[in-house]
């Protein structure tokens, strides 16, 4: 899909201030709120914009520890990614999924409610995940920048 | 820290995967008036739970083809570069993500850039140069998957 100057407008305001009424979004891009309806659905009707989504705050529902498991899988097994994937699935404190190019093969976010808790998860559902080669915990101090914005 | 029944839970859960669900909509899915649902979601805005909205885009179509995490560790150690790194860090646009982590990193980032070679430019010109960077690692995104959490 090309997108043109109004497209790109519009999606600088969207990703920079998602929570922004469609009216309010409309004026910032100095579109009307028609074209801006219009637009919007263009975008998600060709997968440009993929979803909108409630950002739940897990600190806020108990969930006070948060860490950053990296795994070096054993890839001289083919389904070692597979396999893996599947049951990280499974466990329910793990929020996010991401497999990368580099040293680390796959990296889960994983949240808990204390340390104790923690240590709970970590025993009982990441340490018996498949194909582990090696894993490295990052725990999460704060966040001090979070924005999906893209230099458009 | 708020208690949820089961209806909330099950708002959280529709709107982490469709933020632009109407009270209308929602409360048909629940069996919830409309205005009670309503009532039911600034509940859980104000209490923080539903911190706020994220779009997702399809980052490559729009022209950012390359995400990148990177494990940062500071090379001097102190209240002063913590607070010098951070501010810089944040101001570059391409920064989407920093986390202040404990563990082999001091800081995690996630970087977009629209090709390898685009990636080059901001890991030299802007990421090494930012005061009291180290060592740094980079792991190249292949896939995401964001999971629906705890919410059960």
């Amino acid at each position: 899909m090309q997108l043109d100057e109004t497209d790109r407008r519009i999606l600088r305001h969207h990703l920079a201030e998602p929570a922004l009424p469609r009216a309010e979004l409309a004026a910032r891009a100095g579109v009307t709120v028609a074209t801006l309806w219009r637009r919007l659905e263009r975008l998600q009707g060709a997968g440009v914009i993929r979803a909108e989504q409630a950002v739940i705050d897990w600190r806020a529902l108990g969930y006070g520890v948060e860490v950053s498991l990296r795994f070096t899988l054993d890839k001289t097994d083919p389904r070692a990614f597979d396999d893996f994937i599947a049951a990280a699935r499974e466990v329910p404190e793990v929020l996010a999924i991401e497999t990368f190019l580099g040293r680390v093969d796959v990296r889960l976010n994983v949240i808990a409610r204390d340390m104790a808790h923690y240590q709970e998860i970590y025993r009982a559902r990441i340490l018996t995940l498949p194909h582990i080669a090696e894993l490295e915990a990052l725990m999460l101090i704060s966040t001090i920048k979070e924005q999906e914005a893209l230099p458009l | 820290m708020i208690d949820l029944d089961d209806v909330d839970r099950a708002i959280c859960r529709a709107l982490a995967g469709d933020g632009g669900l109407s009270a209308g909509e929602l409360g048909r899915r629940l069996g919830l008036s409309q205005p009670a649902a309503w009532r039911r979601v600034r509940r859980l805005e104000e209490a923080g739970v539903i911190a706020g909205r994220r779009v997702e885009v399809d980052r490559a179509a729009l022209g950012f083809g390359v995400t990148v995490f990177l494990g940062v560790k500071l090379a001097a150690r102190g209240r002063v570069s913590l607070e010098d790194f951070e501010r810089a860090v944040t101001a570059i646009p391409e920064v989407q993500v920093v986390q202040h982590v404990l563990g082999l990193f001091d800081y995690r980032l996630r970087v977009v850039a629209r090709d390898i070679a685009d990636f080059e430019r901001v890991l030299r010109r802007r990421i090494m140069t930012l005061p009291g960077v180290g060592n740094v690692e980079a792991n190249v995104l292949l896939t995401e998957e964001r999971r629906p959490g705890p919410l059960g």
